[in-house]
């Protein structure tokens, strides 16, 4: 199916090749980071520009699969609100003690307006300090973190 | 850059325990960083050292550490995407780890970065490291001490979550007023007693005259005529108090209102772009425009209000209990169960009130950003799904609305039920006490009189509690506004430059735009009088580092500076008083073109503003105009050519003869020929100046003496257009793509790519 090869270097980069040509520092970029995250993946060059594509993730051979997804792991950071445990106030700046899919953390919100709805239930924030957050489904969240996020909305 | 050695004195006391177990004895800690991410991004602490023998990773969580001492070839790079930065190390070209952190941590990263960098040279080299300049705050140039990761002025300012008391606030403006206020106060006082009087005369009206006549005696028409005399005197007394207050009062309310309107304004002009970035113009609107008008009727009808009740309440509860004690105890024991009422709806409905506020802005936003693209929506006939959106963005407006309607609609009713409950108590205690001949009917009659005012302007009170917290949001929305500090604050040790030469030089500079980064590590010196052309695809980050020359944004890292003067250390104004900027798409404002050329220096003379006009080869187009240099022109200069509004912009920049001049693709818009017109215009201008040009159309920078190749933010190429096209390197092939296509614009110029496409 696929007709090149990736392997990954000892500076720890990504190497594209394909018929004699051979690319360093290859980066895999989601298309569609929110929407389908495992469709549409561009591999880029070092210099920015698209050398091939991969219209669905599964259909990679295992190993090139496996150096896609933990490169992309360590590029793509978003995540996911499980729970709102805490806010320091309602009026913005504010800070929540979030639990997350990574871990538990505190993030900054600046302004109401740092809260975008991607649907009519995910959100995604953005915090004071660019990392994005996102909340896949305000209507699976717990009654607490909803009674909280429902002040901000 | 300073930091004296960061003793493990600075280090959180957790963690010198932990690094004092894994390190060797000898071993000192020069500096640390605290990450905050995994190798697979969960949120974990860890920590990086740098020690006399080498730079050192503690795992905490799963308690290893590992070591990598100081020798040749040990480097250190940073990158950061998408809010999350990674350092790696590397021995020659193999990596030997990689640690990720949030950019909550960046600076004391890239701090960190420095001091390893210092450190492994020390260690090799065998010279200690020498500590230069203190650090400074990038936002606002304050020192900072060593290992503070946030300027402490910033930090503060920005992260307080505003206070609940937030009305109290506007004392800030109330305070040029404090004597009109006083006299309103003392009216009020005075008029609230004159209106204390008449229940008060009913008491002898009905024990000394009407009850006696009807037990036979006949009615006493002095003491009848005097008693209505005093109704009607007081009642007079009353309404000129009552108007004289309301009057007064308003006048100041009205004042502070609109201090409060001009001075957000005033401070809303002074924030950075960045900020206009981030906000909508509908928003922004009406926070100036109706929040300030609600606060300024909260201030003169409902406070007003407010305030005669409850000194009414006092004044009456005073009159009643030197009446009789015990029937007024029993008149005003429900008062308490009122307060705890309305206390309780309080906090529900404030929450529902701030709801609705941001609703209803984004109601506005939804036409705010349609009616400007009216034309994008009506060319794709999308008016179905602009009004679907609206009539979505309606609705939610209506549910959020209903939802504290139910609360709210509950509130009056009971309030009014409990003032018939209050009436019931008076009237059962009071015939029982007149029974029992402790009061007469006419005390019990003043008192019903006095009660049923008193409940009357209780329910009226209750009101108070939305329409405060309805002001108290529109209070915060504005205070927001006022609190914002500029991200590009006035320095505080300014430095005046009266007039300058026009050197510019960028050190190091990196531009951040929310987790993207713009430019990175870019050095340009640029001579005076030296004419720059930018070049590079769209997006290569050349409009950012304009925006950046300007000042518009600060820079994240390395410094901007004029004649040597880091740019910060500048009054804002006064340094943009030295540049010209010259725009793709003018902007001109409703007014006279006279007007609108001198907008950057309003004192100009006719004579100047038609110079300027000249040399910008406006002046014959204008003369043709009806009106000549009177003609008004709109908003976006209706009636005007693109070419006409380029040169009048072109001209408004002549005239304040900036010593640098800024051109960002002043002549994208236009066509060939106009573009010619444009070109003499723009070759007078850049007479004697540094000027800074982009072009999408390279043949336009033929006069510029260098050519910066730009590509994703770093400077690729700098030469003048021979020496590049002898080099064939990037500017070669954007020249030829457009030499093979006049037309043809950068980004169609891209090199090629052979795209291979692996289908599913």
């Amino acid at each position: 199916m696929n007709d090149f090869q990736l392997t990954r270097n000892p500076a720890g980069r990504l190497v594209l090749t394909r018929e004699g040509e051979r690319h360093e520092g290859v980066l895999p970029v989601r298309s569609y980071p929110i929407a389908a995250p495992d469709e549409c993946v561009s591999l880029l060059s070092a210099e920015g520009h698209e050398i091939a594509w991969i219209e669905r993730l599964d259909s990679l051979p295992d190993d090139v699969r496996a150096l896609i997804i933990s490169e992309l792991a360590c590029r793509e950071f978003t995540p996911e609100i499980k729970r709102i445990s805490h806010v320091s106030s309602f009026a913005t700046p504010s800070t929540w003690q979030v639990e997350t899919d990574k871990g538990d953390t505190e993030l900054l919100l600046k302004a109401e307006d740092h809260i975008r709805h991607l649907s009519a239930t995910a959100l995604l924030i953005t915090d004071g300090h660019g990392v994005s957050f996102m909340i896949r489904d305000l209507e699976k969240m717990d009654t607490h973190s909803r009674k909280l996020l429902d002040r901000f909305l | 850059m300073n930091n004296p050695i960061p003793t493990p004195a600075s280090l959180p006391d957790a963690w010198c325990a932990i690094a004092r177990s894994r390190l060797a004895d000898h071993d000192e800690i020069l500096a640390w960083l605290e990450i905050n991410l995994d190798a697979r991004l969960n949120f974990s602490k860890s920590l990086l050292l740098v020690t006399r023998s080498g730079l050192a990773y503690i795992d905490n969580e799963r308690s290893t550490t590992d070591h990598f001492p100081f020798r040749p070839g040990l480097s250190v790079s940073r990158h950061d995407h998408g809010g999350v930065g990674r350092i790696e190390l590397f021995d020659g070209s193999v990596r030997q780890a990689c640690w990720f952190y949030t950019l909550a941590h960046n600076v004391q990263a890239m701090r960190f970065i420095r001091q390893f960098e210092q450190y492994l040279e020390a260690a090799l080299t065998g010279v200690p490291c020498i500590d230069d300049a203190p650090e400074c705050c990038p936002d606002c140039l304050s020192p900072m001490s060593a290992d503070q990761g946030e300027c402490p002025q910033c930090s503060s300012t920005i992260n307080a979550p505003p206070s609940t008391w937030t009305l109290l606030r506007l004392w800030r403006f109330a305070k040029p007023y404090k004597w009109q206020l006083l006299s309103g106060f003392l009216l009020m006082l005075a008029s609230t007693a004159a209106t204390l009087v008449p229940p008060y005369l009913t008491m002898p009206l009905m024990d000394k005259v009407l009850i006696p006549y009807q037990n036979g005696t006949p009615i006493d028409f002095v003491v009848v005529s005097w008693l209505l005399a005093g109704l009607f005197g007081s009642a007079l007394l009353a309404w000129g108090l009552g108007w004289a207050k309301t009057y007064i009062l308003a006048l100041v309310s009205e004042r502070i209102g609109a201090d409060l309107r001009t001075i957000t304004y005033e401070h809303l002009l002074r924030l950075s772009l960045e900020y206009f970035g981030g906000k909508r113009t509908g928003d922004l609107m009406s926070r100036i425009g109706s929040e300030s008008d609600r606060i300024c009727v909260f201030l003169s009808l409902h406070l007003l209000d407010f305030a005669t009740d409850v000194l009414m309440i006092l004044m009456t509860a005073a009159i009643l209990f030197s009446i009789n004690p015990q029937l007024a105890l029993a008149t005003l024991v429900p008062l308490p169960f009122i307060a705890w009422m309305i206390h309780n709806v309080r906090d529900r409905l404030r929450t529902g009130f701030e709801k609705i506020d941001r609703v209803w802005s984004q109601v506005s936003n939804v036409l705010a950003d349609t009616i400007p693209g009216i034309r994008v929506v009506k060319a794709f006939a999308q008016e179905g799904r602009e009004a679907e959106r609206f009539r979505v963005a309606n609705q939610h407006n209506l549910q959020v609305n209903d939802r504290i309607n139910k609360i709210w609609s509950l509130f009056t009713p009971s309030v009014s039920l409990l003032t018939e409950m209050g009436l019931l108590v008076v009237w059962a205690f009071g015939i029982w006490q007149v029974s029992n001949n402790q009061i007469t009917v006419g005390v019990l009659t003043a008192f019903l009189a006095y009660i049923s005012r008193f409940y009357a302007r209780l329910d009226s009170m209750s009101r108070i509690v939305s329409v405060t917290q309805k002001a108290a949001a529109g209070a915060k929305r504005i205070f927001d506004i006022l609190d914002h500090v500029s991200s590009v604050p006035e320095p505080v040790n300014p430095v005046h430059l009266n007039t300058i030469d026009g050197r510019i030089d960028l050190t190091n500079v990196g531009f951040r735009y929310g987790n993207r980064a713009v430019i990175k590590g870019l050095n340009l010196n640029i001579q005076p009088g030296e004419m720059i052309g930018l070049v590079g695809h769209s997006g290569s980050g050349k409009s950012t580092l304009v925006n950046l020359m300007c000042r518009f944004y600060d820079v994240s890292e390395g410094a901007i500076s004029i004649d040597g003067v880091n740019i910060k250390s500048l009054p804002v104004s006064e340094y943009r008083r030295h540049i010209g900027l010259v725009l793709q798409d003018p902007f001109l404002f409703f007014g006279s073109i006279a007007e609108n050329i001198a907008y950057g220096r309003p004192d100009a003379t006719r004579a100047q503003i038609v110079a300027a006009a000249r040399a910008a080869h406006a002046h014959e187009f204008i003369l043709r105009l009806p009106h000549g240099y009177d003609s008004l022109v709109g908003e976006r200069g209706h009636g005007l050519s693109g070419g006409e509004r380029q040169r009048i912009s072109i001209a408004r920049a002549l005239l304040i003869d900036p010593k640098i001049l800024i051109l960002d693709e002043a002549t994208a818009s236009v066509d060939t020929e106009t573009e010619k017109e444009i070109q003499k215009a723009l070759d007078n201008l850049v007479e004697g100046r540094t000027t800074i040009a982009i072009a999408h159309r390279l043949s336009t920078l033929h006069k510029a003496n260098r050519l910066v190749v730009l590509d994703k933010g770093e400077v690729v190429e700098i030469g003048n257009h021979d020496e590049l096209m002898a080099t064939e390197g990037a500017y070669y092939r954007l020249y030829q793509a457009q030499a093979r296509n006049v037309d043809t614009d950068l980004d169609d110029a891209s090199p090629v790519e052979i795209e291979h496409k692996v289908s599913a």
